[in-house]
């Protein structure tokens, strides 16, 4: 098992949502942040006086699949996510040791994701 | 028409009914009353138009704080409004109204029914005079308070409400309104609706505490510029502007104190160009500075160009208002950013009601037309229509006699509140804002305080062991 966190602008997240439900895999969480990175700051103006925000917002996507569906993942990320723009984000990785579905009490790979293979797997 | 001989000419039917007091119903109402009355009942809906200004300066005031200093605006308002009323009622009206000697009044304390005020016996009229009059002290103190935000400690609002609304306004009023110093000086000051006797009196009693007071923490770099510290809501301060917009058409059109010659609607329409122009003014001047339109400076400009036209409401003709207003638009966004280098004024009051009364007040020594100045009994024309720079010169020693007995005033106030129940709030109450620390609860809880926290079910009884897993598939909304 592996989580997939990508860092994205917050206008890349709808088309890479659609597409992953269409492939199967509908589970995901994700959260509005704040960071830097190449980008640096934007310089703004309220009423005459500047003000520098070196912190920008994203949104942050997380989701845990079988090892053998990153690639799949990771490719429908870049893809959607990509302006060419400093500022696009980045995409990591992660080991995932253990997964539990908490309506049933189910745990492993069965609880990952909806499409039919990992669905239908033994737990 | 704000000084006393014309307000004791103006209700003159109403006067007149003066002298059978007890018998208002059972007198017979003769055109004469009735039209005496129908002056009544404007100078009370004018009263409820000015008394609406003080949910302007809320929401414009409100919207300019972070949000962890939203709550504590409603507070500050009504506890003003509420001493204001008191002693204003109790001292105030009798320094500014009760009688003509040129440095205050000195009858009519404690003003009711049937007692002498200003020398006549009280009625309805005059008590509709007594709560006109007092909108506009509350106006005045409620400007003082916009650069104090989020850093005044609430304690210091009282002693200094009490003065200002007993005796620094009232003098003033006295001296611009009531028959007093200002109409000795030449010809007589032209103050219509009170750009230097409300707004300059608010904003200089606003310096003085600036400048006892400091800037917010974090207000000004490590290298000394000024920092923007943004306000939560720009529609809450648009809701505010637009609201002191509606109320001062009853701050200056009220000023007639009555319906003569429908002057009040002439009064009303050139407000309404005044205002045009500041919002016009100030989005030409911020636009070419920052290439942006500013909505903060926009509302500003629409704040100046009011405060501006209201001096001169009652003096100048509808060419001159658009004129007036557009200055005043220049001169706040170009007072904002110089005041800012030095004082930390969040909502730029010290240039929407102090540059911009002081440019008001002026502009009538250039701009007053004679056939209106005769009118109202009060000064001369000015520059343009009479090249002479006598009337101008008047509306400068009024301007520099308001700033300086009302600043010299509210240092001494504030000096002593400093010296003894403290002025500024400490840096952790700064920090953690005004609202939890001094009114124990946020203007907006849910934005402070976790959602889980604020829901509060009690576990029920017998529930505590988690259940067998469910097979129900059904989503229950979140």
């Amino acid at each position: 098992m592996k989580m997939v966190i990508a860092y994205i602008r917050h206008e890349a997240f709808e088309p890479i949502r659609n597409e992953l439900l269409g492939l199967g895999f509908p589970s995901l969480s994700i959260t509005e942040v704040k960071g830097s990175g190449r980008q640096k700051g934007i310089t703004e103006h309220y009423r005459g006086a500047e003000i520098t925000n070196y912190l920008r917002p994203k949104v942050k996507i997380e989701c845990v699949v079988e090892a053998k569906d990153v690639p799949t993942i990771v490719d429908t990320i870049l893809r959607h996510a990509r302006s060419g723009n400093i500022g696009d984000g980045k995409v990591f990785v992660m080991p995932v040791e253990e997964a539990y579905r908490i309506r049933t009490g189910e745990s492993g790979e069965a609880t990952l994701q909806a499409h039919p293979e990992s669905a239908n797997a033994p737990a | 028409m704000r000084s006393t001989r014309l307000w004791r000419a103006l209700p003159a039917a109403a006067m007149a009914s003066l002298l059978v007091p007890s018998a208002a119903l059972a007198q017979e109402r003769s055109l004469e009353s009735v039209a005496g009355e129908l002056d009544v009942t404007w100078i009370l809906v004018a009263t409820v138009l000015v008394f609406f200004m003080q949910a302007g300066f809320a929401f414009l005031e409100i919207g300019f704080s972070r949000a962890k200093n939203a709550g504590m605006g409603i507070a500050k308002i009504l506890m003003n409004f509420s001493i204001a009323s008191v002693v204003w009622w109790a001292v105030g009206f009798a320094v500014a109204f009760g009688g003509a000697g040129w440095l205050a009044g000195d009858t009519g304390f404690m003003f009711q029914f049937g007692r002498d005020v200003a020398g006549e016996n009280a009625d309805g009229a005059q008590a509709a005079f007594f709560i006109f009059q007092f909108m506009f002290c509350a106006v005045s103190l409620a400007i003082v308070w916009g650069s104090t935000l989020e850093r005044i400690k609430f304690a210091a609002y009282i002693p200094f409400a009490v003065v200002f609304a007993g005796l620094i306004y009232p003098l003033i009023a006295h001296w611009g309104f009531g028959g007093g110093l200002f109409a000795e000086i030449g010809g007589g000051v032209q103050d219509f609706a009170g750009s230097s006797v409300v707004h300059l009196t608010g904003a200089t009693a606003a310096f003085a505490a600036l400048l006892l007071l400091g800037p917010r923490r974090g207000k000004y770099g490590p290298d000394g510029k000024p920092r923007a510290i943004p306000g939560h809501s720009m529609p809450l301060f648009g809701l505010g502007v637009l609201i002191l917009w509606l109320g001062w058409f009853g701050f200056n059109g009220g000023s007639t104190l009555g319906t003569a010659g429908n002057s009040f609607a002439e009064v009303i329409a050139v407000t309404n160009l005044g205002a045009a122009g500041g919002v016009i003014g100030a989005s030409i001047l911020i636009s070419l500075l920052h290439r942006k339109l500013d909505v903060g400076m926009c509302g500003n400009g629409a704040i100046a160009g009011l405060v501006g036209i209201t001096a001169p409401s009652g003096y100048v003709e509808f060419w001159a208002a658009p004129i007036i207003g557009l200055v005043a638009g220049f001169v706040v966004v170009a007072g904002v950013l110089a005041i800012e280098k030095r004082l930390d004024d969040p909502v730029g009051a010290l240039s929407a009601h102090g540059l911009a009364g002081i440019w008001g007040t002026l502009a009538c020594g250039i701009f007053t037309s004679p056939r209106l100045a005769e009118g109202i009994g009060v000064g001369e024309g000015g520059l343009v229509y009479t090249g002479s720079f006598e009337q101008l010169g008047v509306q400068a020693a009024g301007v520099s006699l308001t700033f300086l007995t009302v600043f010299t005033l509210s240092m001494l106030t504030f000096a002593l509140i400093k010296a003894t129940i403290g002025l500024r709030v400490d840096d952790e109450v700064e920090e953690a804002g005004l609202d939890i620390t001094e009114h124990g609860m946020y203007g907006y809880p849910e934005q402070f305080i976790p959602a889980p926290e604020l829901v509060g079910y009690a576990p029920a009884a017998g529930s505590a062991a988690p259940g067998a897993p469910t097979t129900s598939t059904q989503e229950v909304p979140a």
